[in-house]
């Protein structure tokens, strides 16, 4: 049985808005989630100090080869909202999908450093109740969690939503009343006033779990299109296609600011010249529309240096895998893994970004280190980012996903997490977690303390 | 004393942000207008009339049939019963969606007032041996308190809008759900042992 979470007063982690919330306190712990890749050892929450880098807590997941990706909160600043609001609901539980076991964990955070599993919710409970399976994003939002997957329940797709109940964590059922012609799934988000969820397209569970498949990236049968919806009435409303040279739209990272409606998305790569790019959706004559507004070209290598898959281009691809929008929607943070480099964008006028900054560390060729370890030649690149709410400081990781690290970095990706102060654009010196840190396992996607620039949604400017 | 008691509790429910100030907050925010703000307080208000003014028809139509007492107990068994679900349930009412045409708001908050019980609190009024010689009680009890109601609600949704500003809720939206349901717990019981001893 879990505890009642009922507060006197709201929890303090909610904010009404997204200005409040970047006045929220400096984080203290970021978790992290670490996967191995033999599937021989169980996978790994560790929790960070975010002041001094080092692992300060750790819990070994119950099983082995669940590959952990992404996750996520059972609760956030949209229990505010006004439609439904239960506001003395407590922050306390990562909700941690295994990308390849389809399990989905719940661990309680609460008075405790290490989190603590509290419950399993088994393949065939997300099998049977939504028909899915390889979960992934996780959002809490009007209808309880809404976990995006990957795979349908023992076949390839289609992929889409489960919705969880932020109680007892029970699987309620798939959310799409009508998926139109939506099949491939990763990411998804909302506009949240406007009753408007977006998703994303990666593939299907055959065309990932073994490394990215040559013939269907040069097929470009990845995901190329977004998708938006009817929050309320869970309908698909329209399609928009990138161009199918646009392979993998990953990351979705819409507008904090609830009035706005536009959003930024993240594609791999292009498979006329292995650029990478981010587009920006917004309204147009009240159709959905977008619009390519950072380009980021792939930079030549001799063949000597690339691993087998890339060598017929002599190039590196950037390899754009993960984006994240501050929460005062001001700057984006551009994690380019191929090339080893995090850029950061004035995304004021989002039609319109602007480089301001650029950092690079690791990459396929690079190779380059850690400023604190200037001898230390580091593989992987930044991968997934996260930013802190106040817009300060933004963390990174190095780890893909499994199959993929394997092919763009043979000789093994490492471990290893950096942070960024974004004031003046450099690495922070103290907070290097790397190598046996992380135990042998791969980081991947960072959550801190009481929310980040990716957990929450407000429903007030 | 009745008296005072329905517009307090309406007072109460105007307070509270999940009965509607609060949205009406937010459509206001949503589009930097006050007239959104101010156009749908009424209708929230009215959501609310519906909503105690169904709880006290039916309260009439029953007590036209049974006795004062049979009516009284069955009252307060219904305030306990409503009043202990409240508080043990984990269950919140949700409606999804943030766009509300003006007819879907009052809809809104007639489900909202209704899943609250925001009726059920006026039966020890409305079944009180003095409310039998009044046979407009119940749409007169109906009346003041929404109108208590959306007052309350209407001046703090502009001090919020105009000056307050909505961090006031992190640190004065108190859990008034589970005062809520004491109070309907409490309130029950009275009715019965009101009964009781007379």
């Amino acid at each position: 049985m879990l505890p009642i979470m009922t507060l006197w007063k709201p929890d303090p982690t909610f904010y009404p808005s997204p200005r409040d919330a970047a006045a929220a306190p400096q984080e203290t712990r970021a978790y992290v989630a670490a996967f191995d890749r033999s599937g021989r050892r169980p996978d790994a929450l560790a929790v960070l100090d975010t002041e001094s880098g080092e692992v300060i807590g750790w819990t070994d997941l119950p099983n082995t080869g669940d590959e952990l990706h992404h996750f996520g909160w059972n609760a956030c600043s949209s229990a505010l909202c006004p439609s439904a609001p239960h506001p003395h609901i407590e922050r306390r539980y990562l909700i941690v999908p295994g990308l390849r076991s389809s399990r989905i964990h719940v661990y309680d955070t609460k008075d405790r450093i290490s989190p603590e599993l509290v419950k399993v919710i088994e393949p065939e409970e997300l099998g049977e109740r939504a028909g899915y399976s390889r979960p992934h994003t996780v959002h809490c939002g009007p209808e309880g969690i809404y976990v995006s997957a990957l795979g349908g329940y023992g076949q390839e797709g289609p992929g889409g939503i489960a919705i969880l109940d932020h109680t007892k964590f029970e699987v309620l059922g798939r959310w799409e009343v009508d998926r139109g012609p939506q099949y491939l799934a990763y990411d998804f988000w909302w506009h949240i006033n406007h009753d408007v969820l977006v998703t994303s397209e990666w593939g299907t569970p055959s065309m990932i779990e073994n490394g990215v498949v040559g013939e269907l990236l040069l097929g470009r049968k990845y995901g190329h299109k977004l998708h938006f919806w009817d929050l309320r009435k869970r309908r698909h409303v329209q399609e928009v296609d990138l161009g199918d040279q646009y392979q993998m739209v990953l990351e979705l990272r819409p507008a904090h600011d609830p009035t706005k409606t536009y959003g930024f998305a993240g594609v791999v790569t292009s498979v006329e010249d292995l650029s990478a790019s981010v587009w920006m959706w917004h309204q147009e004559n009240g159709r959905w529309a977008v619009r390519k507004v950072i380009d980021i070209p792939a930079e030549p290598a001799p063949a000597e240096l690339l691993p087998d898959v890339l060598k017929p281009f002599g190039a590196v691809p950037p390899l754009v895998t993960d984006i994240a929008l501050s929460v005062d929607d001001r700057f984006l943070y551009v994690s380019a893994w191929g090339t080893g480099e995090i850029k950061q964008f004035d995304v004021s006028d989002p039609f319109a970004p602007v480089e301001t900054g650029s950092l690079r560390i690791g990459g396929i060729v690079g190779r380059r280190p850690h400023p604190s370890e200037p001898g230390l030649p580091l593989a992987g690149g930044p991968q997934m980012v996260e930013v802190s709410r106040d817009g300060s400081r933004v963390y990174l990781t190095n780890s893909l996903y499994g199959a993929w690290d394997d092919q763009f970095y043979p000789d093994g990706v490492g471990a290893w997490a950096a942070k960024i102060h974004t004031a003046d654009f450099t690495f922070d010196q103290r907070f290097f977690p790397h190598g046996d840190d992380f135990r042998g396992l791969r980081p991947h996607q960072v959550r801190l303390q009481g929310g980040d620039a990716s957990s929450d949604s407000y429903c007030y400017p | 004393m009745s008296l005072t008691a329905v517009l307090l509790l309406g007072a109460f429910h105007g307070l509270n942000p999940a009965m509607g100030w609060l949205f009406a907050v937010a459509r206001g925010l949503q589009e930097r207008s006050r007239d959104r703000m101010l156009q749908a307080l009424p209708i929230i208000a009215l959501g609310h009339l519906a909503s105690v003014g169904l709880v006290a028809l039916v309260a009439g139509v029953t007590g036209s049939m049974v006795t004062g007492t049979a009516l009284a107990f069955g009252s307060g068994v219904l305030l306990v019963g409503f009043g202990l679900w409240r508080l043990l349930s984990r269950r919140h009412f949700r409606w999804v969606g943030m766009r509300l045409s003006l007819p879907q708001l009052a809809a809104w908050s007639f489900l909202m007032s209704s899943a609250h019980g925001a009726g059920l609190m006026l039966l020890p009024m409305l079944v009180s041996p003095g409310a039998h010689h009044h046979g407009n009680a119940g749409l007169t009890v109906t009346l003041l308190h929404t109108l208590a109601m959306f007052v309350t609600a209407g001046v703090i949704a502009i001090i919020v809008y105009e000056s307050a500003g909505l961090r006031i809720l992190r640190v004065a939206w108190i859990n008034l759900d589970r005062i809520w349901a004491i109070a309907l717990i409490g309130a029950g019981v009275f009715t019965i042992a009101a009964y009781t001893i007379t």
